[in-house]
């Protein structure tokens, strides 16, 4: 009986510790915030968006406290890897290249579309000058295509270039792009065909980062069963948006 | 803010502005002037402490302190502002977790570098991640400031430095004659002369520190810069209550205007220090009003 009494005792005790640590563990997670509908900071300031609402909803699966953090893309997986914050949330795509210096959740986007808009119809995009994002996939595919690329630190300097006729073109994510062209009221237009790039967009964690990864590729998972996911997915990008089966 | 602002697409004009202009966002861009002007503030003085100290190392007669004076000079000033920041302060912070992990965590027994990884226990921290956002901000402000007081104190110390040798040897050699110790030649004679050698240097120094803080964000502050550039992008409807196009253009032209006021506010006061320690004192600008010193009291003591 003494024994019993003990065990349970220590039990508890142990539980609560346990439970004690994983609440007392603070998680910090990196955005951008300039990358609607996946993060923007919204008029007071906060982080918004698709992520936020991910992210939210990951952490309180994961019983994580969570705390958001921007940082400048360019330097968004430097920063990670010296420890400045523990996962990257911002719309990356798992890709190869990446992958050797950071690690991934399973994705929590499906692979998405990329597009090039522009002021008219007839532009050269395999030979003319394209801009895109610096460091995306889509900065990659545009090297690829043999057009000029031309690179800026922010999405939203891409899309200038082209209102200002600096690039013929900008090539990026589809879903970034849908509600700037819906909004130019025909001075933008999506030209040529979508391009399917990268893997899918999971969560970028320092690759010595196992727990937190299978905490969150947990947390994932889980909500992709229930349709929690997908219900998120048409919210932000719409009913056409692509969605996990 | 206001109470009317709840739906912002009924507003028009005037008050649809004064909304606009007063959401979190932009209070915090018109936070970050404070910043910016704290960091000013709290850098000036202590880079030119570090100047000081510089500019008396490099003066020094001991050997190896005069090398270490004047290779910091050397080596801070040679090196590009922009590589400075982004590497020293990883660096700096990397180190100051590094001591705090070999201190409190003796018994972890994993390397700290794994891979591209740099890992310390949750303890060695700098600051502790369960600690609150507006602690990483301070820290984070911080090492902003030791690392624009480490960069501008080099230059700095070589402004000092030459403005000490500037002092007319006459100066010197009559207060030793006066038998005085080195020490209060340097403290007496030395440092109240020297300013005026020093002041166009240094008010140079202060215009570059002030144009230099857009450096901030490199270092994870918010600063004017970053808040005007995320404000007058293109917003589109569905993210905001108030969307409008490219208006980045009139936020920098508002910074523009803030920096000009600023700098033109600082040669004011500049000119008035200026006035003040060259009073009585024989300098190329008073020469041309007054004529030497040396003609005005003529005559024996």
């Amino acid at each position: 009986m003494k024994t019993l009494i003990l065990t349970t005792a220590a039990l508890a005790l142990s539980a609560g510790a346990a439970l004690a640590e994983s609440h007392s563990q603070t998680v910090r997670l990196g955005t951008e915030g300039a990358y609607p509908p996946y993060n923007f900071l919204n008029d007071a300031g906060e982080v918004d968006g698709f992520e936020r609402e991910v992210g939210d909803e990951l952490c309180a699966r994961a019983e994580l406290t969570c705390e958001w953090v921007t940082n400048d893309w360019d330097s968004i997986i430097p920063n990670l890897v010296s420890g400045n914050y523990d996962t990257i949330i911002a719309g990356m795509s798992i890709t190869d290249e990446r992958d050797e210096v950071i690690d991934f959740t399973q994705n929590y986007f499906p692979p998405a579309a990329s597009a090039y808009a522009a002021p008219s119809e007839d532009v050269d995009l395999e030979g003319g000058v394209i801009s895109a994002q610096a460091t995306t996939i889509q900065a990659g595919h545009v090297a690829d295509s043999g057009a000029a690329l031309l690179e800026f630190a922010t999405p939203d300097e891409a899309v200038a270039a082209v209102r200002n006729g600096e690039a013929d073109a900008v090539f990026a994510d589809k879903d970034f792009l849908a509600p700037i062209v819906e909004a130019s009221g025909g001075e933008l237009m999506f030209v040529g065909d979508d391009v399917p790039l990268g893997d899918g967009i999971g969560v970028g964690l320092r690759e010595s980062d196992g727990e937190l990864r299978d905490k969150l590729d947990a947390a994932i998972q889980s909500m992709k069963d229930d349709g929690s996911l997908n219900e998120l997915i048409l919210k932000w990008f719409g009913e056409n948006a692509n969605t996990f089966e | 803010m206001f109470a009317s602002c709840a739906d912002p697409e009924t507003l028009s004009g005037l008050n649809w502005l004064a909304c606009y202009l007063t959401t979190g966002k932009h209070l915090a861009f018109y936070g970050a002037f404070g910043t910016v002007l704290l960091l000013l503030a709290v850098t000036a003085p202590v880079a030119l402490l570090f100047g000081f100290g510089g500019a008396v190392a490099a003066r020094s007669r001991i050997a190896p302190l005069s090398w270490l004076g004047r290779s910091y000079i050397a080596v801070v000033r040679g090196v590009p502002d922009i590589a400075f920041f982004l590497f020293f302060v990883i660096a700096l912070d990397q180190g100051i977790e590094w001591l705090r992990h070999k201190a409190k965590c003796p018994d972890w027994d994993q390397p700290i570098r794994q891979g591209n990884d740099f890992i310390v226990c949750a303890e060695a921290k700098m600051p502790l991640s369960t600690s609150a956002q507006w602690v990483h901000e301070v820290y984070g402000f911080w090492l902003a400031v030791f690392t624009f007081a480490l960069v501008f104190g080099a230059f700095a110390a070589n402004v000092l430095f030459g403005a000490m040798r500037a002092v007319p040897r006459a100066q010197i050699e009559t207060a030793e004659a006066y038998g005085m110790t080195r020490a209060q030649v340097f403290r007496r004679v030395l440092v109240p002369q020297m300013w005026v050698y020093a002041l166009p240097g240094l008010s140079n120094l202060w215009m570059v520190l002030i144009k230099a803080s857009p450096l901030l964000f490199l270092l994870g502050v918010e600063d004017i810069v970053y808040w005007a550039r995320e404000l007058g992008s293109t917003k589109t409807p569905q993210f905001t209550a108030y969307p409008h196009g490219d208006w980045r253009m009139w936020y920098f032209l508002f910074l523009l205007v803030f920096y000009l006021g600023f700098t033109r506010i600082s040669e004011i006061v500049l000119d008035r220090i200026m006035l003040r320690l060259s009073h009585g004192r024989e300098t190329l600008a008073n020469h041309a009003r007054t004529g030497p010193i040396g003609m005005n009291k003529a005559g024996p003591p």
